[in-house]
């Protein structure tokens, strides 16, 4: 596939965060349990022993950015695998039924875009009393698939009046052979473009929760670590800004990936939207 | 669709959303674990001040009842009551109404922040498209989507509170303590609103009518002024999704700052599981939602005469 430039600096950037969030715990230099804590080196800035300095209880910095790296890459490819897959079913269903079905899933829709997006992740996670990974993967997926089924009840809508499609309940397919054998695969182009944004914004988001002390109590993702600076914003000023901009920068990182990425896409997909965005 | 029936549709769509958040928030709170006595009284409340609360919170009638009386305190415009307090009747409307002023400030100032900084990056962008100036303010404003508040208005705290001083720190109130807050959302919100910007004005400028007063010799300046008001549709969009957003609260920046607002009500409330608050609270946010969604909807006949009449 021919893409611009900056979309194959978006593919890159996401692929070397992929391979760290996979391979970064066996390059962790240091332990992260109870055997990490070293309370002789605390609020370290970088050193050859530490080489982006250490947090609060002396844990090594780099070895939770390469520890957050994993949390980070397996929420958000569960997030946009769930959602994507709930949000386009429905979406298709939606756009073909038509009718009543239409109708009510996009009152339903209405209810959830009735409220603020990242709000509706909070409470659902703050409900819970000791929230695990789970909850917050099912916090955001519970509007996450909103954004899916738009794009794929638009597409379908689209799609439903062309000949091929015509031509295939003509000869007796079926709702679900229609559905999937012919809607779906030409509506993954804009699912794509719309699964490399939601990459992107699953992360903030997740990092804003952690941020936020909802979610696993662990000191080692992204949003805790920027928790954790801010918190002690009156510790040696070098350490506050390392340690703001280590996982601060990893998730700048990501979301431009994502961001460059999904521009690329649509620009490349989506030909009426070229040179726009 | 006359003007008139369009916004009976609207209004109509826009009751059964609130009402459906509203139910949807009842059968939630009551299906997940916790009890909101435990959380109000404490562990070591004896029962008859666990009964009160419960009275109080009305936890002793049934569901539906209690349903009913929510919607009652949402008709008489109490939304409830603050429940330890049983004596003071401090309403849940009230406390809203003590954080209102906080939010509003910050959603203005921050939108405004916003709006200065990404109509000119936006339009500069457009108008010299495909040179450095356009690579330029592209990667501003896509940085502005990729930096994380988290890790922006703690520097911003960092620089100008700890380290240069020029202004208040946390907790504070008054003007110059919302200057900072309000830059922290408001380059978070121009970069989405200086790219909509951009390729709405790129669009236009593509137009017939915009070749049509270049050919007849307007100068450049009055042609943009042309292009900019029928560019406008989608910035004003965004502008009121992300205004409403803004009202129902900046909780990230609202605790980095620690400033009392609607977000960060409702997160308290959730965790201490104070029913009324947090019904009440999300009421609130979705009336705020549903009626910015509809005056962006209303304000495109403004900006736009021909969907005045269609």
């Amino acid at each position: 596939m021919k893409l611009s430039p900056s979309a194959w600096i978006g593919a890159v950037m996401l692929g070397i965060f992929v391979i760290i969030g996979v391979i970064g715990p066996w390059l962790a230099p240091y332990d992260l349990g109870s055997y990490g804590l070293d309370l002789s080196h605390r609020y370290e800035v970088g050193s050859g022993d530490h080489w982006l300095g250490t947090d609060g209880n002396g844990r090594d910095a780099l070895s939770q950015l390469l520890w957050g790296a994993r949390s980070a890459l397996e929420l958000s490819m569960i997030v946009v695998a769930i959602s994507a897959t709930i949000g386009l079913t429905l979406g298709t269903i939606s756009g073909w039924f038509g009718g009543i079905v239409d109708d009510l899933l996009m009152r339903f829709v209405d209810i959830l875009m009735a409220f603020p997006g990242i709000l509706l992740n909070i409470a659902i996670v703050a409900t819970v009393d000791h929230p695990g990974t789970g909850v917050v993967i099912a916090a955001l997926c519970a509007n996450g698939w909103v954004g899916y089924a738009r794009v794929a009840r638009g597409q379908v809508l689209g799609l439903r009046e062309r000949d091929y499609v015509t031509a295939a309940v003509a000869l007796g397919a079926s709702n679900s052979r229609v559905m999937f054998r012919h809607l779906v695969p030409n509506l993954m182009g804009p699912a794509l473009i719309q699964m490399s944004f939601g990459f992107g914004g699953v992360i903030l988001v997740v990092a804003s929760l952690a941020f936020l002390g909802l979610g696993p109590q662990v000191d080692y993702t992204w949003g805790a670590m920027l928790d954790q600076a801010r918190t002690f914003m009156w510790k040696p000023s070098d350490w506050v800004v390392l340690y703001t901009l280590v996982p601060g920068l990893a998730i700048v990182w990501v979301v431009l990936g994502a961001n460059l990425l999904g521009d690329g896409l649509r620009d490349r997909l989506d030909p009426r939207q070229r040179g726009r965005a | 669709m006359s003007i008139g029936s369009f916004l009976l549709r609207r209004l109509g769509l826009g009751a059964l959303a609130i009402l459906g958040v509203s139910i949807l928030v009842f059968a939630f709170l009551h299906l997940v674990p916790g009890d909101p006595v435990d959380h109000l009284a404490g562990g070591d409340a004896t029962a008859e001040q666990r009964a009160v609360i419960e009275k109080c919170m009305g936890l002793d009638r049934s569901l539906p009842m209690q349903f009913a009386v929510f919607l009652g305190h949402v008709v008489d415009g109490s939304l409830g009551h603050q429940c330890p307090d049983t004596k003071g009747r401090k309403t849940v409307a009230g406390s809203i109404k003590e954080v209102m002023p906080h939010t509003a400030a910050l959603a203005i100032a921050g939108m405004l922040v916003a709006i200065i900084l990404a109509l000119p990056l936006g339009i500069l962008a457009a108008v010299r498209r495909g040179t450095w100036v356009d690579t330029l303010a592209t990667t501003v404003s896509l940085s502005g989507i990729a930096v994380p508040q988290m890790m922006f208005a703690p520097l911003l705290l960092f620089v100008f509170f700890l380290t240069l001083g020029w202004f208040p720190g946390p907790h504070e109130t008054g003007l110059r303590a919302l200057v900072l807050p309000a830059l922290a959302v408001g380059t978070h919100l121009m970069a989405m609103l200086a790219r909509m910007t951009r390729s709405s004005m790129v669009d236009v400028l593509g137009e017939d009518f915009v070749r049509t007063a270049r050919a007849k010799g307007l100068p450049e300046r009055r042609v943009l002024v042309h292009a900019l008001r029928n560019a406008l549709l989608p910035v004003i969009t965004i502008v009121g999704l992300q205004f409403g957003s803004l009202l129902s609260g900046a909780i990230i920046i609202e605790k980095v700052f620690d400033r009392p607002g609607l977000g960060t009500t409702l997160l308290d409330a959730i965790l201490e599981r104070n029913y009324p608050v947090v019904q009440g609270t999300v009421l609130v946010i979705a009336v705020i939602y549903v009626v910015v969604n509809m005056l962006v909807d209303l304000s495109y006949g403004l900006a736009d005469p021909r969907i005045r009449r269609a």
